[in-house]
């Protein structure tokens, strides 16, 4: 069950990825991490290698994100504009795919609003690299590796610690906690998979309609006292209320959610002096989360956009390059 | 003397006994041990098989009109031959639904044709919206003994409860897909742990739960035979299990696929396996298949839905609920009996698979509005030769390739299946002989 490397795979979710292989990812993007403060932001790592970037739900961040890092690798990069292209003449899943992989590809960036779709892809071409830039609710694996890879590197700033190796024994007993739109968020399922795979100690904490169905099964605590539980995180991430999903009728109206779930200035508060805020975007300030939380001095969300290209470098390089040693 | 059944064991109501069979003109003429066949008698070889009713599908998809490149009667009646069925159910959720005596004779033509016989489900209400009664009365006229919305639910209540009073005074059964469609919220497969894990909308049990309580409700207040489809959930089957205690008038069904497939099987996000009610945790499965030995619950329906590969092939999301069933019900009911070695195996899985189907859909005798031979008889003579020569010990694989229907989804495609229908008369002629169609 357990994947001891992404090395020559596709990457469709996290729940099946060791330890050891998550740190192989963060450990190869903090190798990356170097290329974006040179004047040629470019390494050759793939070059000849073909990424076609396949996104079938709006996206800026991941989107630009995936393209900038298979450009930074010197892979070609086709990328296909869903709402332009035979796509919208009904053309079905499995032929604009094999369309693609007629074109020669090693590896598909996919996204998509149904869950499972990018598994349906590794099913239709098994020989290509299926990259789940985010399925439905199901997941978002390379945004669970960029929130881990920034987390990591801002308890290592903190504990003085230095270098690609470092950091992971920090994740041991980390009290992270998720609020918000759970049930609805792909970002939380791959997130969850992460840190208890790390270590961490993950609760969660929303309205009773927006937990997913099943989640005692889940190996985390959901807690109903979110103030109390404020003041133990050493983490906090929230999650945007999908209304694009449905999650209106799930509570009964913004302001409600903001009193009973948004991070206000008031909770910020509660929180410990040494605790971080997180948010994997796009925010909507105040709703989820006050607009000067979203700018305090310990979120790290412009860090975990930043932090994208360097961990997709990596997956990208681990997937597509696979048992081939040598890094950039 | 014109076809004589050789060799096999005559599967009556209370079991089987060692005999032979003769038919002529379309009826059983004889039945005893070592029958003399005249020598330009057609002989049918029965060794090692039961030789019993044919089968009877209480729920079948046959698509046409309007689907015939997903199936037509033609194809879905030769998918049914090869599965053991002399007479299939034809569900009215067709483009455009059999709602009117005028579609309602058109697919009884069309089934004339076929090789196995076609019976008429009819639309409770009007395109099966839910809203209008459909005109019952003219539809059952042409023979038209069960009518059910299938596909979904008669939703309002009223209009359940209105439907029931108008068929009780016509002598006609309801059947029901219970699920109530706002409970279900666009689901797509079990609610529980595994559809949060996999991100997909989940279809909760209780929506089952809940409609076929309404439903035994409105059938005690009104006095209607009511007929569940598709029991899925361990607590549905409770609920019918206590009305049937209590002498209400209701029966219950169960697919092949709920009694042998779990809610693991949609792990790999295959749209083949999304079928409406889903398939559930192994709970229920369980509690299903010691129903069904029980007898609490009083047939297999496939509810054989073929959908063609391009629209079936799509995201799970996007996919159409329904799965093919014809074909491979016997071997998998069997198997759900406990095999061939069970104790009373062959009783029950006739009684299952077509005496009590027989009854439920008002085939047990011959109807001359609708041209319906008797099926699910006691194999006396007399009787309509509707015949299954069925060998529960044949081993063979399930394979999709090999499919009479017209379309591929199998959720059964490599399994290994035990039993298997060797020959079928339907109305007295042999229209499979060594498992080929004739």
């Amino acid at each position: 069950m357990s994947v001891e490397t992404i090395r020559g795979r596709s990457l469709l979710g996290l729940e099946d990825l060791s330890r050891s292989a998550v740190l192989e990812v963060l450990d190869t993007a903090e190798t990356f991490v170097e290329v974006h403060s040179r004047a040629v932001k470019k390494v050759p790592a793939l070059r000849g290698r073909v990424v076609a970037s396949l996104f079938y739900e709006e996206s800026t961040r991941t989107r630009l994100s995936f393209e900038t890092a298979a450009k930074r690798l010197s892979a070609d990069v086709l990328s296909l504009a869903v709402a332009s292209s035979s796509v919208k003449k009904g053309e079905s899943l499995r032929d604009t795919i094999a369309t693609i992989d007629a074109l020669g590809i090693d590896a598909v960036v996919m996204r998509h609003a149904d869950s499972g779709a990018a598994q349906a892809v590794s099913r239709y071409v098994p020989h290509v690299r299926v990259i789940n830039a985010g399925d439905g609710l199901h997941q978002h694996p390379t945004q669970g590796l960029l929130d881990a890879f920034t987390l990591r590197q801002a308890l290592a700033e903190r504990a003085g610690l230095e270098g690609p190796a470092s950091g992971a024994a920090l994740f041991e007993g980390l009290n992270v906690l998720i609020v918000g739109d759970i049930r609805h968020s792909r970002v939380a399922r791959s997130d969850v998979a992460v840190y208890t795979t790390l270590g961490a100690t993950v609760r969660l904490a929303a309205p009773g309609t927006l937990l997913p169905p099943g989640v005692a099964s889940w190996p985390v605590e959901v807690v109903e006292d979110l103030d109390a539980a404020l003041a133990e995180a050493d983490v906090v991430c929230l999650l945007r209320l999908q209304r694009e999903r449905g999650s209106g009728t799930f509570v009964p109206g913004l302001a409600e959610f903001t009193r009973t779930h948004g991070l206000t200035l008031e909770r910020h508060a509660r929180l410990k002096e040494t605790a971080f805020v997180m948010h994997p975007g796009p925010m909507i300030r105040g709703v989820e989360i006050d607009s000067a939380v979203a700018d305090a001095p310990n979120t790290l969300v412009e860090r975990q956009v930043a932090n994208g290209v360097p961990v997709r470098m990596a997956v990208l390089y681990l997937t597509i390059a696979g048992l081939a040693r040598e890094a950039a | 003397m014109r076809i004589v059944v050789r060799g096999g064991e005559v599967v009556g109501p209370d079991g089987p006994v060692r005999a032979d069979l003769g038919v002529e003109d379309g009826r059983i003429v004889v039945v005893g041990p070592d029958l003399e066949a005249p020598r330009d008698a057609q002989v049918v070889d029965a060794s090692g098989c039961w030789v019993g009713p044919g089968l009877v599908d209480l729920h079948t998809h046959l698509r046409e009109p309007g689907h015939e490149e997903a199936e037509t009667i033609e194809s879905g009646a030769r998918a049914a031959a090869r599965g053991g069925y002399s007479a299939v159910v034809a569900m009215p959720n067709t483009e455009p639904a059999l709602d009117t005596a005028a579609m309602v004779a058109f697919v009884q033509a069309r089934g004339r044709g076929a090789c196995v016989e076609v019976a008429v489900a009819g639309a409770i209400t009007q395109g099966r919206r839910g809203e209008l009664l459909a005109p019952m009365a003219e539809m059952a006229a042409l023979g038209v003994r069960l009518f059910t919305d299938d596909g979904r639910g008669v939703e309002d209540p009223l209009v359940l409860r209105r439907a029931m009073e108008y068929a009780r005074g016509l002598g006609v059964r309801l059947a029901e897909h219970c699920e109530d469609e706002r409970l279900c919220a666009d689901g797509v497969m079990h609610e529980g742990a595994l559809s949060g894990r996999l991100g997909l909308v989940g279809r909760p049990a209780l929506a089952e739960e809940l409609m076929v309580a309404r439903d035994v409700e409105l059938a005690r207040l009104t006095g209607c035979a009511l007929h569940v489809m598709h029991l899925s959930s361990a607590r549905a089957l409770a609920i019918v299990t206590a009305a049937r205690a209590e002498g209400l008038p209701v029966t219950a069904e169960v697919t092949p696929h709920h009694l042998t497939l779990d809610e693991t099987a949609v792990e790999g996000y295959d749209p083949t396996f999304k079928v409406h009610p889903p398939l559930r945790p192994r709970r229920d499965v369980d509690a299903l298949v010691a129903a069904l030995r029980a007898g609490s619950i009083d047939a297999v329906a496939t509810d054989h839905a073929p959908h063609a590969p391009e629209t079936k092939d799509r995201t799970f999301d996007e996919a159409p609920p329904g799965m093919l069933g014809l074909e491979h019900a016997a071997a998998l009911t069997l198997e759900a009996l406990g095999g061939v070695d069970a104790p009373g195996a062959a009783v029950a899985f006739f009684e299952r698979l077509s005496r009590r189907p027989a009854r439920i859909a008002g085939l047990e005798v011959a109807d001359a509005r609708s041209g319906l031979g008797a099926h699910g008889g006691a194999l006396v003579i007399g009787e309509d030769a509707n015949l299954v020569v069925f060998d529960p010990r044949r081993r063979w694989r399930a394979r999709r390739e090999d499919l009479a229907s017209r379309a591929r989804n199998t959720p059964y495609h490599g399994r290994d299946l035990t039993g298997r229908a060797r020959a079928l008369l339907v109305g007295g002629r042999v229209v499979l002989d060594g498992e080929a169609l004739t």
